[in-house]
């Protein structure tokens, strides 16, 4: 038994409906008021978060957690890392768990560099000889040393975020839980926290990481569970879950439209409305043909002017590779005309060319930013589609092709020796 | 309810190189929660630096931006001092307690000031910690009472600072220092643990009812005039029933603590007693509310 890291049984987790919302306290008269009234009887005045969840981790095993907003993902860290109380069912924990949560947690911006790192780590539950030992590397891992005595607030956001996940990513906890880090920061910042976690993986420690980023969950983990409204619904080698997940629920229907709710609130004043697949005939459609051209769009709309936007899609395979990252600005010509965007609403339309795309599925994620000014919105995963090969080119070998595409290039065949 | 079972593994004695790598790991079994709980020593223990660090950064923060910083732990005490010799010994004409000089009187109400502000201090930041941490609650685990209880230690600060002023007051107005000053630790652990029952109470009621935060300055202004803050406790000169009601108020028998640890004015007797036990049943039901409710705090907060 003492290879099992985390073994989790039946757990479930109820909120009170109206709990999830805004106005989640309640006035000491309400309540008062309560008393005097008879109880209304709410019949479903009860939500589950999370029910009948039974899953174990192996020590030293990186174990991917997948899900859609709202699925119980984080509901179920929050359980694991203690941070609530689980209504039903019971979890096993064997070892020290680390939970980077949300990166930065408890920083404090009237203090320096250096107190919150000691302030951060007590918080983490390192000791402060353990963080003694450590500080230099965080310092370093960090790239902050000439602003160690300087208060955060100070810092930019990327330093801030380096600092951040360097404390947490010292304190070597036997298990670790990761929520969400690489949704912030820049690429190299990302990929340092990718290696780090890889290095974390290879001296044997457990993890458990949760992330909407494909390839990153695809490089990391072997194996995959996915949570679908409280339940898990699927475990099995990642690139298999993966799949699964991302052909699952996802918007079927060819085309993403985001609710008012969904959009944070720091893409303003970018507001996308829509991403679209549309067929050679202009269809709105999930599944295309690879001999056709056919069509992405982007509608989004601007409460204010922005400069220097570019809004862009990027394009990859359900096995988490790149196919390719267009922004509507890439021609610099368009990049001078459109150097000002005045505030209205939008239409971004480009065109896949026919005979590119090889069979499968893929990803649709929508980027919108003002490089190196600010990224305002991006969701890796916005849509999925099908190519349907029929008519391309090999199809006469029944056979799959490997390669995200499948292009008809001239093919020049001549005896050269008779 | 979770708890660390003492029971540990032996984990994986390494077999490369010639050094035995032992590594224990704490077993932690994640249940509901049932019924009440007491309080989980051994978690707070394995916290402890953490009541140290929020203190810390409590009393830091309060005073980095702030151009006369500590300072302030100074003026308060002496402009309220000034003020209330003023108003309730020069006009309301409200003496000492026998066996003080009447010119005593700023001293003598600067001593009941030293463990009122602090409390008074000390209950305000408690009862809103918890939502001020926020944040924490909703992130990260570690044993809840942890941030009330460094709301209140982070107060001593600026209780030392109002202490030096005291002594030299007390030197300056020439009153002689006695072994019963020793005493005074004792009133000053009371005061804290009055602080920390009540803000038990009210920083996890606050979590639910936001009306809290409203009525704690009310609560404080009402607290103050039931204790002998600026008159002596002479002058409570009511039938016993009413003393003992009096004495439920454990600032009563703080203050009067003070007073006679510092001054040798009448000795703190029964009354002190009654306000020990107010305290006790304080924080011992505050204790157990606080451990019911904080199952909740990260799903209310």
């Amino acid at each position: 038994m003492s290879d099992i890291a985390i073994r989790v049984n039946d757990l479930g987790k109820r909120y009170r409906l109206g709990a999830l919302h805004s106005s989640n306290y309640h006035t000491l008269r309400e309540s008062l008021v309560g008393l005097f009234q008879p109880r209304e009887k709410v019949p479903n005045g009860h939500i589950w978060a999370l029910r009948n969840v039974s899953f174990d981790v192996k020590k030293g095993q990186v174990l991917g957690v997948v899900g859609r907003n709202g699925a119980g993902k984080s509901t179920l860290l929050k359980l694991l890392s203690r941070v609530t109380e689980p209504t039903e069912g019971e979890a096993e924990i064997h070892g020290r768990v680390g939970s980077l949560l949300e990166v930065g947690t408890g920083f404090h911006p009237e203090l320096t560099g250096r107190e919150n790192i000691y302030l951060n780590g007590a918080i983490l539950g390192m000791k402060r000889t353990e963080i003694e030992r450590k500080f230099d590397e965080i310092v370093e891992f960090a790239e902050v040393d000439k602003f160690i005595e300087t208060p955060v607030k100070r810092y930019s956001s990327g330093m801030y975020l380096r600092l951040a996940f360097a404390v947490a990513a010292h304190l070597e906890p036997e298990i670790l839980v990761v929520d969400e880090v690489l949704a912030v920061g820049d690429a190299e910042f990302q990929r340092k926290c990718l290696g780090k976690m890889g290095d974390v993986a290879r001296e044997g420690r457990t993890v458990l990481f949760v992330s909407h980023n494909m390839s990153a969950v695809l490089r990391l983990t072997d194996e995959t569970i996915v949570i679908d409204q409280g339940g898990l619904i699927m475990r099995a080698p990642t690139p298999e879950a993966v799949d699964f997940y991302l052909s699952r629920g996802f918007a079927q229907e060819g085309q993403r439209i985001w609710e008012n709710g969904e959009v944070p609130l720091s893409a303003a004043p970018f507001r996308p409305l829509a991403v679209r697949v549309q067929n050679g005939q202009g269809k709105v459609v999930n599944t295309i043909r690879s001999i056709e051209e056919n069509a992405l769009e982007i509608e989004y709309s601007l409460s204010a002017p922005v400069t220097g936007l570019r809004v862009g899609i990027y394009l990859m395979s359900t096995r988490g590779e790149y196919v390719f990252t267009s922004f509507d600005t890439d021609d610099s010509a368009d990049f001078e005309r459109l150097a000002v965007r005045p505030a209205g609403r939008y239409l971004s339309r480009c065109t896949l060319p026919a005979n590119f795309l090889n069979e499968g599925r893929f990803v649709v994620g929508v980027n919108a930013s003002s490089y190196r000014v600010k990224r305002y919105f991006q969701d890796e995963q916005a849509l999925t589609f099908t190519v349907d090969a029929a008519g391309a080119p090999g199809m006469h070998w029944p056979e799959a092709r490997l390669g995200p595409v499948r292009p008809r290039l001239n093919w020049h065949v001549e005896a050269i020796e008779a | 309810m979770t708890t660390t079972d003492s029971g540990r593994l032996k984990a994986a004695e390494s077999a490369k190189g010639n050094m035995t790598v032992r590594t224990e790991s704490p077993v932690t079994l994640i249940r509901p929660p049932r019924g009440w709980q007491a309080v989980n020593l051994r978690d707070l223990w394995l916290y402890r630096e953490l009541i140290y660090f929020l203190t810390w950064r409590d009393i830091k923060v309060r005073y980095k931006q702030a151009v006369l910083g500590i300072a302030w732990a100074i003026i308060q005490p002496i402009v309220t001092m000034v003020v209330f010799t003023f108003i309730f010994n020069q006009f309301l004409n409200v003496k000492p307690d026998e066996g003080i000089s009447e010119a005593w009187y700023p001293i003598f109400a600067f001593a009941g000031l030293l463990p009122w502000q602090f409390f008074q201090g000390a209950l305000q930041r408690a009862s809103t910690s918890l939502v001020s941490n926020a944040n924490l609650l909703t992130k990260v685990y570690f044993p809840r009472l942890i941030i009330p209880s460094s709301a209140v230690a982070a107060g001593l600060v600026d209780f030392a600072f109002s202490f030096v002023i005291m002594i030299g007051l007390m030197i300056y107005f020439g009153v002689p220092f006695t072994v019963q000053l020793l005493w005074l630790p004792v009133f000053l652990l009371v005061a804290l643990l009055t602080a920390l029952a009540v803000g038990l109470w009210l920083s996890a009621l606050n979590v639910q009812y936001r009306d809290v935060q409203h009525m704690v300055p009310f609560l404080l202004t009402i607290w103050m005039y039931v204790s002998p803050v600026v008159y002596p406790i002479d002058i409570i000169n009511v039938s016993k029933f009413w003393q003992v009601i009096y004495a439920l108020n454990p600032m009563v028998g703080v203050i009067q603590g003070f007073r006679w640890a510092l001054f040798g004015t009448n000795p703190p007797g029964w009354m002190f007693f009654v306000s020990l036990g107010m305290v006790l049943v304080l924080l011992v039901s505050g204790i157990f509310y606080f451990r019911r409710m904080e199952r909740t705090f990260a799903d209310l907060i």
